[in-house]
């Protein structure tokens, strides 16, 4: 396939461009392999560039032979309005565009043609190895190993390549716990607590209806608990669910073969439902003209709030678990691979300082979701805005529901991130589309077959250099060591302002008021280097005029 | 008053005092419940004449409620352990004690039906209200609002608009204020005309007049009926209308939803008709009557109590009480009036009798028309304006006294409602912060203050409340740091705020309505880091400045030494050695970058905390470490081993005797997390203010920051605020070093 036979038409006269909180643009459209671009006509040099895989959807509208209007929906929730002149070239701009964003080859994507055009300091796909992550782990005490049984992806296919298991079970089990286990994703260390307390996560296991068991399972938790000390699993499925996942071949641990375990049952939507809930919540936000009572009704049928209430909750559950009780906590849904990432990433939030820093937030979303198997490419694939019947039950805004949740502890503990609350924002596009490889794919095993370390720029290694990362950092930030346990009662949750209203209600004087923050706290902050500065220069002088005898010891200066 | 309560409190008791307040009734063993959780605290509960208090003596925790604020008492069931007793307050506490005994919950709950909603509003708390606190002027305050002064400013009296004395005796309507300003052309005639046309005598007067000419003017409903016409009336508007040389029409808002104007018509009331009145533009705006406010904000506050409390149950609930939807319709009105004004046009406001809807929106109009009214001080004179002389009924919507419940809302509240929504939208638009309109609208109910005392200006003067009572104004005048917005930034594009407000942009008010739920607030709240930011940077600006001065002068100190120096040292008497080595040592700290700076400091941090204890003043604060480790030079650590450390220990003795202003200002004010309780061992809550002592840095409550000093070390010697045991320091040493 070429991009140029694709392109029925590549560049359009004329066309009106209305985007939130902008004027309208009149200029000229280009369309390019991967890129949308309208440039003013005008004195001032105004353009927006717009990536295909950031458009969800196309809306179309035509009017008769003169032209037409495309509504280009995005997944950075902003929809654009394009006005063309001349019905052939509306359809032709349309139907390019509608192919365009389908592409579906992952090599044609547009991290694989961008090329960084500044030094790359320290590779971003090489910064957060699991090596040198666990290494306190490992170090540590004999209880963990790193394990390459997965180094072929053959094992768990969205496992990386190197995962941490307890040192006493060998390889060989690994492998028939994970033919128990759903996807192959035998129980793994996430995340180590202070003391002995750890948090794993893994698939469900296979228990079919038959019950069958596994024993290097049932092991392999076992050896993970302290003498006479209990667990607990966390299940974000319902009761119900698990048990009818039986009938599928999936099922819960039992209590008779794991007794040392408690099973908790803490339901959490995903995948369509949460997609769903999504859509909802944007079909709300976007109608800015009808009433208060409206709004909120659909505010609250969208379940949004509640999800996000939901989700924090069992996070909160598990790090008490892990920090109140000093258990051991394993958590899984069906495959691993969302509710159960979520709930893993934010307790280590609450509960790890480190993961509070830019360095430990990225490290945090790279071992939880990214090497952790999130399916970022299948998720993301479709947004919100996809008509219903277009979607896959397997499209879920799970990563943006949990930076939405990582948005409430922040906004309640607004001193104790490194990060702005911008950096959350710049996550959550780069999530969707993005010019970096970070993102692309499903897991490991598919980024290291199409190559992506060798042949795309790494998000982290552009985010980390000095010149773009000052302006992601909080200025409010004081290093926090303690736990910090957020609110989840309702009116302490609110909605996400900076990501859902934003193309609604312009964000312009929040921002600014941000701005303020950052000179005031600068400001501070000079003042006081100046201040010790200027103590440490008049102590010197004032040493000198005692040993020359200007001043006397005892003697009180009075200032000319 | 004292003694009628006691009268009033069946159970006889010998004298107790708490805090200096005689007890009326005491009650051990009682528990204070907790909606969100399972922790129960006991103690004593205390009634005074003035306050119920309860006292938790293992959690150190006192919960003080105003008798004045108190909304409703209940007895709820009896249940094992007692018989429960529900306080709900006016500022959205809500309490229920668990007494013991019956009998003790039947006298308190008798009692606090009496206490709380006095028969006169001679008994009303300001009346016997004494400040404790000296600086706090009975008088200050009551002079704030100068009517002459602030329609000068608006630049009346002018060509069109001129004062009137009808009213100076509040002849021809009680509810108005004694000053008017109608237009210049009005004769006498027509204005008394008009008066008798509009209901309660509420004829059409100036409100606001804007830059552009176009003014803001404010009545009560015409007595229209279905046909009654009042050419005096058609004639008033007419005047206003001309008095607009920028447009041939003006705006008439009726605030109401048309349907209740239509019904007003029935009695004898309800709305100009655009027949008879030339050139006007009729607008209804929809805003709802006082009981529906009032069972909306019921509605509301029942769902802010959900127990539990579910997330779409909170949002429906919220929803369903129509609170945010009538906050939304009060806003929008206030921006369709403003906007309408800016387009140059001349607007009337009414509602029924003008001063519920009106004052809301009259006073939002304006706050979004001019910035000064965005000031701490501007924000007074609206209310003083709109509010207080226009004659909003304060006494009978809050309920001060005993009287009829359904003229009872909660109007006044709404309108701060209304401002916090703007101050979300803009939060740099505003020099006030949120603590500040909590404090306006606890204070309203209050009663301690007699700014909201009566229903119009005239009970105000009957009752001589400027000569009785303190005033609001003072009171904040004394406490007006605490109130100011960080984010505040004035410049000339935002004169006028245009917002267009969507449904979104208006939340529900956790910090009004949750404010006592302690769980649920953010952990690290913005403001008051932000306030706490910028006094500190206030005090380092000082000491820098003082720092220069005093460097300067050394300087020249010893440059002069120097130049006699090396004039001797041409007489062969001495060596340039001293100058040199002043030289050198200059350009070093010069050539220190901040960075070089940083990790000096970090460094001597790791040395450990000095513990440069005040041998002199040892007393107070020996038991301190001074959070200030810097009275060690640290250029010197650059070349040092412990070897310097320890001579530069030494010697620091005699330099501390030189340089002590040094230490009189904190470099570093300690950061306010994880201070739960101030060191009087009261504890912290999400609305209880915390300061910091300017000298030594640490976080006190209010009640123990209570004294100002100027410090050596600051160049203005403003006084600033100190802890006791550094007020004690700082003024001592003062007196010593100045016999």
């Amino acid at each position: 396939m070429e991009f140029a036979e694709l392109i029925r038409i590549s560049r359009c006269d004329r066309v009106m461009l209305h985007r939130p909180h902008h004027r309208v643009l009149d200029g000229t459209l280009c369309i390019t392999g991967h890129h949308l671009i309208v440039s003013a006509h005008g004195e001032e040099p105004e353009e927006l560039w717009l990536l295909h895989s950031n458009i969800d959807a196309i809306e179309r509208r035509q009017q008769g032979m003169t032209g037409g209007t495309l509504w280009l929906k995005c997944k950075d929730l902003r929809i654009l309005q394009l006005d063309i002149i001349g019905a052939d070239q509306f359809a032709k701009v349309a139907d390019t565009l509608e192919d365009l964003i389908r592409v579906e080859d992952p090599m044609f994507q547009y991290p694989f043609f961008y090329r960084a055009m500044y030094n790359v300091l320290e590779d971003g796909w090489t910064t957060f190895l699991p090596e040198s992550e666990f290494s306190r782990v490992i170090q540590q005490g004999d209880d963990w190993r790193i394990s390459y049984v997965n180094k072929d992806y053959k094992v768990c296919s969205s496992y990386p390549a190197a995962v941490v298991v307890p040192k006493n079970i060998e390889d060989s089990d690994l492998v028939a716990i994970a033919n128990f286990r759903q996807g192959g994703r035998f129980p793994v260390l996430a995340y180590r607590h202070e003391g002995s307390a750890v948090l794993m996560r893994s698939g469900q296991p296979l228990i079919t209806a038959n019950g069958k068991r596994c024993k290097e399972d049932e092991r392999l938790l076992n050896s993970v608990l302290a003498r006479e000390k209990r667990g607990y699993i966390i299940d974000t499925r319902t009761q119900n669910l698990a048990q009818s996942a039986k009938l599928r071949g999936g099922g819960y641990e039992p209590e008779l073969h794991y007794p040392n375990w408690r099973r908790v049952h803490k339901p959490i939507d995903r995948h369509h439902v949460l997609l769903d809930s999504l859509t909802k919540l944007m079909d709300g936000v976007n109608d800015t003209n009808s009433g208060t009572d409206k709004w909120l009704s659909r505010l609250e049928s969208s379940n949004w709030m509640n999800n996000i209430k939901e989700t924090l909750n069992c996070a909160c559950l598990v790090a008490q678990c892990l920090d109140q009780d000093g258990a051991s906590v394993l958590v899984h849904d069906t495959d691993g691979l969302d509710s159960a990432l979520q709930v893993t990433s934010l307790a280590q939030i609450i509960l790890n300082p480190d993961c509070r820093t830019v360095r430990g937030f990225e490290a945090l979303i790279e071992r939880e979701w990214i090497q952790g198997g999130h399916p970022f490419a299948t998720r993301h694939a479709r947004s919100c805005y996809t008509p219903s019947a277009q979607r896959s039950k397997i499209n879920a805004p799970t990563f943006l529901l949990f930076l939405d949740c990582v948005y409430q502890i922040h906004s309640q503990f607004s001193c104790s991130f490194e990060f702005a609350e911008n950096f959350l924002v710049m996550l959550f596009e780069h999530s969707y589309s993005s010019q970096f490889g970070t993102f692309l794919g499903n897991n490991e095993g598919e980024r290291k077959n199409m190559k992506a370390p060798e042949r795309t720029a790494s998000l982290w290694s552009y985010i980390n250099r000095h010149e773009v990362l000052p302006k992601y950092l909080n200025p409010l930030y004081e290093p926090n060591q303690r736990v910090i346990w957020p609110s989840v009662a309702p009116m302490s949750l609110q909605l996400w302002a900076g990501v859902f209203l934003r193309w609604v209600v312009d964000q312009g004087p929040q921002e600014a008021a941000w701005l303020v923050v950052k000179e005031l706290r600068e400001r501070d902050a000079a003042l006081r280097s100046k201040v010790s500065r200027l103590r440490r220069q008049l102590q010197d002088l004032e040493r000198e005029a005692l040993e020359v005898g200007i001043l006397s010891p005892t003697m009180e200066l009075e200032v000319a | 008053m004292y003694r009628r309560i006691r009268s009033w409190v069946l159970d006889e008791h010998e004298e107790i005092m708490f805090r200096s307040h005689p007890v009326l009734k005491k009650v051990e063993n009682v528990r204070l419940l907790d909606r969100f959780s399972s922790k129960r605290s006991t103690g004593t509960l205390y009634l005074t004449a003035t306050h119920l208090i309860f006292v938790d003596p293992d959690a150190k925790k006192e919960t003080w409620i105003l008798h004045m604020h108190i909304s409703s008492v209940d007895k709820l069931p009896l249940s094992t352990q007692g018989s429960p007793l529900q306080v709900r307050c006016k500022t959205f506490l809500a309490v229920t004690f668990v007494i013991p005994k019956e009998r003790d919950c039947h006298d308190i709950y008798t009692s606090l039906l009496q206490l709380s909603q006095p028969v006169h509003l001679e008994d009303l708390y300001c009346f016997h209200y004494t400040a404790s606190n000296d600086d706090l002027d009975k008088r200050g305050g009551w002079d704030l609002y100068n009517p002459a002064a602030e329609y000068h400013r608006m630049g009346v009296p002018c060509e069109a608009w001129a004062p009137t004395t009808l009213n100076h005796n509040y002849e021809i309507c009680d509810t108005y204020p004694q000053e008017l300003y109608v237009p210049a052309s009005a004769p006498t005639k027509v204005i008394l005309s008009s008066s008798k046309f509009r209901s309660k005598g509420r004829f059409p007067v100036l409100s606001y007049l804007h830059k552009n000419q176009a003014a803001l003017c404010r009545s009560s409903q015409p007595l229209s009926g279905f046909s009654a016409r009042c050419e005096e009336d058609e004639q008033l508007l007419d005047c206003i209308l001309r008095s607009n040389p920028n447009t041939s029409h003006m705006i008439v808002v009726d605030t109401r939803p048309k349907i209740n104007a239509m019904a007003n018509r029935a009695a004898g009331k309800g709305y100009e008709n655009e027949a008879y009145y030339e050139n006007i533009k009729f607008h209804f705006s929809g805003i709802e009557n006082i009981h529906v406010m009032r069972a909306s904000l019921a509605k509301q506050i029942e769902t802010c109590q959900l127990v539990p409390p579910s997330m779409n149950g909170f949002i429906s609930g919220v929803e369903s009480s129509g609170w945010l939807k009538h906050v939304r319709s009060v806003l929008e009105t206030a921006v369709f009036i403003t906007s309408s004004m800016m387009e140059g046009v001349s607007v009337l406001v009414h509602c029924s009798d003008g001063w519920d809807r009106t004052a809301q929106t009259c006073a939002l109009a304006q706050l979004l028309l001019d910035p000064y009214y965005r000031t701490i001080q501007g924000f007074q004179i609206l209310i003083e304006k709109e509010w207080l002389a226009f004659g909003h009924k304060f006494t009978d919507r809050c309920g001060h006294i005993q009287g009829d419940p359904k003229e009872v809302s909660p109007i006044f509240t709404q309108f701060i409602d209304c401002v916090w929504q703007l101050q979300q939208i803009l939060p740099s638009a505003f020099e006030f912060n949120e603590r500040y309109l909590l404090v306006l609208h606890d204070h309203v109910f209050s009663c301690q203050f007699g700014t909201f005392i009566g229903n119009c200006q005239k009970d105000r003067v009957d009752l001589r409340l400027s000569e009785r009572t303190y005033s609001l104004w003072g009171f904040i005048r004394s406490h007006v740091t605490e109130y100011r917005n960080p984010l505040y930034r004035r410049d000339s594009t935002t004169d006028v705020l245009r917002l267009t407000l969507c449904p979104q942009s208006v939340r529900f008010w956790r910090g009004m309505y949750n404010r006592f739920e302690n769980g649920i607030h953010p952990r690290e709240p913005l403001g008051d880091l932000l306030a706490a930011t910028t006094e500190h940077t206030q005090s380092l600006t000082d000491q820098a400045d003082y720092l220069t001065k005093r460097i300067t002068w050394l300087k020249g100190e010893l440059e002069r030494r120097g130049r006699n120096a090396s004039r001797k040292a041409a007489d062969g008497l001495c060596d340039n050695r001293i100058l040199d080595a002043a030289q050198q040592n200059e350009g070093k700290v010069e050539s220190l970058g901040v960075l070089g700076m940083q990790e000096i400091e970090e460094s001597l941090v790791s040395v450990g905390a000095l513990p440069v204890t005040h041998e002199a003043d040892s007393d107070v604060t020996s038991d301190k470490i001074a959070p200030d480790t810097n009275f060690i030079n640290p250029s010197h650590l650059i070349h040092g081993g412990g070897k310097k450390l320890m001579n530069q220990l030494l010697s620091h003795q005699a330099l501390r005797a030189v340089s002590p202003e040094l230490a009189s200002v904190a470099l570093d004010w300690k950061t306010f997390r994880n201070v739960k309780e101030c060191s009087c061992s009261t504890p912290f809550d999400h609305f209880s203010r915390k300061h910091h002592c300017w000298r030594c840095g640490e976080v006190f409550c209010t009640r123990c920051i209570d004294k100002k000093t100027a410090l050596p070390g600051h160049l203005s010697q403003q006084p600033v605020p100190v802890c006791r045991p550094c007020y004690k320091d700082v003024t001592r040493s003062v007196s010593v070093d100045t016999p």
